[in-house]
């Protein structure tokens, strides 16, 4: 792997950045899911850097969104599902019996296509978190983490005048950025984002883009998305899966112009998916 | 040239008179269906309204009872023959002699032993607790004379309210002629009057229809209830959120589960004769008493509550569910701050419509002693009781002319009883209801 990379620019421009190699956050070797006795997740092997964003791309039914849960344990709700391999957070085991699943959640975020915030007051939404990990105590403190997460989220200017009203109350990009916010609330280090645009118009889409590009310096983010153009606009690393396999991964600048594979080059083309 | 006739233009096939039959058809049967529904629903209104009626027109006449106006001598001499003017000795006092001497006085040309016996027949037992009740609050009655409305007996309530025929035979008649012409005579100078019965709201059961009361069986209904929220609504729901949310799915958890649906199937009585064998043969716990009642009605609405909150946990969005865990919630803290708030109306219907249907629970009381002739309010859940429905089916049985209008008053009580549980169950609901 050479140090420089290349990053892609809105244009599609692909111009050389000079950019110390960043560390690996989340590593995977040989990772198997299966589903009862569906092999939904074939050896993946990927390593996840920090302070980037990674899109996973593939047609639906990849496996990318399984591998996504992987990360923060959300599959050990599915009776059915096991998960083999290697898996590690920061050089540690994630599906080691030693480790607490509640404090992995904790570090690695998590949100979800469709918004679903608490039926609660934005203020308590975003304030749960930090209560339930015990990070704040006071009011004081819950307020200013409230409105930190908020800012980070875009939409303190929005909602600071109406805090106390209900979360579910807002539009549907308000109501998946006040997702991003609760995520952020609990001082993540990973950020796993489901298809977050994936019900949302192109104003509130952008509106998510540009914060998840804003956020990459603090956190490592993971985006699951359907949208080629997304994955392009708001990713420096791009990972392709197909049939539960992960066909390649690279620098999304390298993989939307030139991919090595050519189940790669047919999916980004349209051929199929 | 040829007759040259238009060729048909390519008709659709959803015009012409051929498919605007099949529309007629098809809607011909929507219209049937329309009306199938509305005679369904008509005849139920029907049913509803003739059964509300029945009982209305049966049970309203319940809520007065025939009073005669006396001017009553509160003789010292009978009532404190000692002068000590202690409540205890009222107590002894010969009420019905007090009685007495006032309808005699009314009547002073009656002589003779039956004929003073019919003249005492008019008046109830009930007249006399009134007047030692009064000279117990007010000793200073004493002496004096008052005007007076004494209830009288049923049977005279009955002739007065047309429940019981006057033209008839004397011998097939309950009150005598004479006792007619006394009425007749009371009536037409305004001393008798139909008078609004609080005894009905204030008593408990008695042998003499004109003085039951429904409130021993209201306040044993709401012992009972009490006991049995207090038990099957924590369990129930517990029960089910452990077989929801914790349970592994196996053949063990499975067959709990169809043991739970059959339950709720199992005839009433049942939990009747295992409450008797069980908590009163086994345990020895006392006979009649709420406690034991409330906790066999218990048994009785654990399955439904049961079946009830696991529909109602299920029904939260499972996107709630991962909200909580993806933020690192434990999987109680998911349940209990988010799962549970939203599924509460659910089990709050649940648990209302199985507390509805043990108030109106009649077979299984029957069984551990509920059934019993208890006069006084219960003082707590250990003290002997009935309940509303019990008190019914008990009036009912009664061969007396005068119950069958306080049956059907104690039918309705039993109703607004229900009608308040369940304009709670849906305030509870308003209240608690949160909208995503």
């Amino acid at each position: 792997m050479d140090a420089t990379v290349t990053t892609q620019n809105v244009s599609g421009a692909t111009v050389p950045v000079p950019m110390p190699m960043p560390a690996s956050k989340v590593a995977a070797r040989g990772v198997n899911v299966h589903y009862g006795a569906k092999h939904a997740l074939k050896s993946v092997d990927i390593d996840i850097r920090e302070n980037q964003v990674t899109a996973f791309i593939g047609p639906s039914g990849c496996g990318k969104s399984t591998f996504l849960r992987c990360i923060n344990r959300m599959n050990d709700t599915i009776a059915s599902c096991r998960v083999t391999g290697d898996l590690r957070l920061d050089g540690q085991d994630i599906y080691d019996r030693s480790v607490d699943v509640v404090q992995l959640r904790a570090r690695v975020g998590m949100v979800f296509q469709k918004a679903n915030p608490f039926p609660k007051s934005i203020f308590e939404n975003v304030a749960y978190g930090p209560k339930i990990h015990g990070l704040a105590t006071k009011r004081s403190e819950f307020e200013e983490i409230v409105e930190k997460s908020l800012r980070g989220a875009g939409l303190w200017e929005e909602v600071k005048d109406r805090l106390d009203d209900p979360g579910t109350g807002l539009s549907g990009g308000q109501q998946q950025r006040l997702c991003i916010a609760r995520a952020i609330a609990v001082s993540p280090e990973v950020i796993l984002m489901d298809e977050p645009c994936s019900a949302l118009d192109p104003i509130a889409t952008a509106h998510v883009e540009e914060l998840i590009d804003g956020l990459k310096s603090d956190y490592t983010i993971v985006i699951v998305t359907h949208n080629m153009q997304q994955a392009a606009r708001v990713s420096q690393r791009t990972a392709f899966f197909h049939l539960g396999t992960l066909v390649e991964e690279d620098d999304t600048a390298k993989i939307f112009t030139n991919p090595r594979d050519e189940r790669t080059q047919g999916y980004i083309t349209g051929r199929y998916g | 040239m040829t007759d040259m006739s238009v060729p048909a233009a390519p008709a659709s096939r959803h015009t012409g008179p051929e498919a605007r039959l099949r529309l007629e058809k098809r809607y011909a049967s929507e219209r049937r269906f329309e009306r199938y529904g509305m005679a369904a629903l008509s005849f139920a209104i029907a049913a509803l309204f003739l059964l509300l009626w029945t009982i209305l027109s049966n049970g309203a006449t319940a809520f007065f009872q025939t009073h005669i106006r006396l001017e009553v001598h509160f003789d010292p001499a009978t009532i404190d023959p000692d002068g000590k003017r202690d409540p205890a000795a009222f107590r002894q006092a010969n009420w019905a002699a007090v009685a007495r001497a006032a309808l005699q006085e009314k009547f002073p040309e009656v002589r003779g032993r039956l004929p003073l016996r019919q003249l005492d027949a008019l008046l109830s037992d009930g007249a006399q607790i009134e007047l030692l009740r009064m000279v117990s609050a007010d000793p200073g009655l004493l002496g004096q004379r008052r005007e007076v409305w004494l209830l009288t007996s049923s049977d005279v309530d009955m002739i007065q309210k047309g429940h019981s025929a006057r033209d008839v035979p004397e011998a097939s008649r309950r009150v005598n002629d004479a006792q007619l012409s006394w009425l007749d005579r009371l009536a037409a100078e305004g001393r008798l009057e139909k008078r609004f019965n609080t005894r009905f709201f204030t008593a408990a059961d008695s042998r003499q229809p004109e003085l039951v009361g429904v409130w021993g069986g209201v306040v044993g209904s709401f012992l009972t209830l009490g006991m049995t929220l207090l038990l099957a609504f924590p369990m129930g729901v517990a029960a089910a959120i452990y077989l929801e949310e914790y349970a592994p799915k196996n053949r063990f958890t499975d067959l709990i589960e169809v043991n739970i649906n059959n339950l709720a199937a199992v005839p009433s009585i049942v939990y009747g004769l295992l409450g008797l064998a069980v908590f009163l043969q086994f345990f020895g716990m006392p006979r009649s008493a709420p406690i034991v009642g409330g906790v066999v009605l218990a048994l009785m609405s654990l399955p439904i509550i049961i079946i009830a909150s696991r529909a109602a946990l299920r029904s939260v969005p499972p996107s709630i569910r991962e909200a909580a865990l993806g933020i690192g919630a434990s999987k109680m803290q998911a349940i209990f701050h988010h799962i549970l708030p939203l599924a509460m109306p659910g089990i709050m219907t649940g648990t209302i419509i199985a507390l509805a249907h043990a108030l109106g629970e009649t077979a299984p009381l029957l069984m551990i002693g509920m059934v019993a002739f208890v006069v006084d309010i219960p003082a707590g859940p250990l003290s002997p009781s009935t309940v509303l429905p019990v008190q019914i089916f008990m009036w009912a049985d009664n061969p007396e002319r005068g119950f069958v209008e306080k049956t059907s008053a104690a039918i309705m009580t039993l109703l607004v009883f229900l009608l308040l549980m369940n304009a709670a169950a849906i305030w509870l609901r308003k209240k608690f209801e949160r909208r995503w």
